[in-house]
């Protein structure tokens, strides 16, 4: 029996569209950053555009956009890779031990981020 | 392994995800230094000038470019676009292309 317990949206529906969402919102992300550093900054400049408040709402968008899609993109690998029918109850639990740390880790960046962008 | 160019492009794909996954850690790092005082800003240069740095950020920023050419290639089959076997082959032939070039203009912008 598939329980969808651990995607993201509860539904492939939903995590097929956030997968996109996030996509093009990281897509633009990188490519202003690239352009900007193209661009050639030096420190004020930089330090001037991350303390905009758009900038700041930019890169969090960005931060939780890279939560979702790497939460996506992971649960698909995840259960295609570490699962009972390859291995027996240790798929189980590999998957389930490698979610809770890549979640951690996730968490980890999500919350230093903030204290990034907010904290200087 | 013998497999169609269309499964390397899709396994390069999950590949890239798991390795950007971990080189956020270094685009984060990086974006702490930069941003934390005029000091941590200059150190955060002089560490990217070191041969062995720049092979890292270039093997995230190659990462990012393969990873967003192979999305992009979702986006445009959601479309409905280069959805037979012809057009996927052709479709991954394109995404090589265009990384490789990128990941060279890439490199040459690094160093």
């Amino acid at each position: 029996m598939v329980t969808a317990v651990t995607n993201l949206g509860r539904s492939g529906l939903y995590d097929w569209l956030m997968q996109r969402v996030t996509a093009v919102i990281l897509l633009a992300y990188f490519l202003y950053v690239g352009c900007v550093l193209l661009g050639g900054v030096d420190y004020p400049a930089w330090k001037e555009l991350h303390a905009q408040t758009w900038m700041r709402v930019f890169s969090l968008l960005a931060l939780l956009s890279l939560g979702a899609h790497a939460w996506v993109g992971l649960w698909a690998i995840f259960t295609d890779y570490l699962t009972e029918r390859l291995m027996g109850t240790t798929g189980n639990v590999l998957r389930l031990a490698a979610q809770a740390v890549c979640a951690l880790i996730m968490f980890t960046y999500i919350v230093w981020g903030i204290q990034i962008l907010w904290g200087y | 392994m013998r497999l169609p160019v269309t499964a390397w492009v899709s396994i390069a794909h999950r590949a890239s995800g798991v390795f950007l996954f971990a080189g956020m850690a270094v685009l984060i790092w990086a974006l702490d230094a930069s941003l934390a005082s005029p000091e941590s800003f200059a150190s955060l240069r002089e560490c990217l000038s070191s041969p062995l740095v720049k092979l890292v950020v270039w093997a995230v920023v190659a990462g990012l470019i393969y990873h967003t050419m192979a999305g992009v290639k979702h986006l445009v089959m959601d479309f409905g676009i280069g959805e037979t076997m012809e057009g996927s082959i052709l479709g991954s032939r394109i995404v090589i292309a265009l990384s490789v070039v990128l990941i060279l203009l890439a490199g040459v912008w690094i160093w």
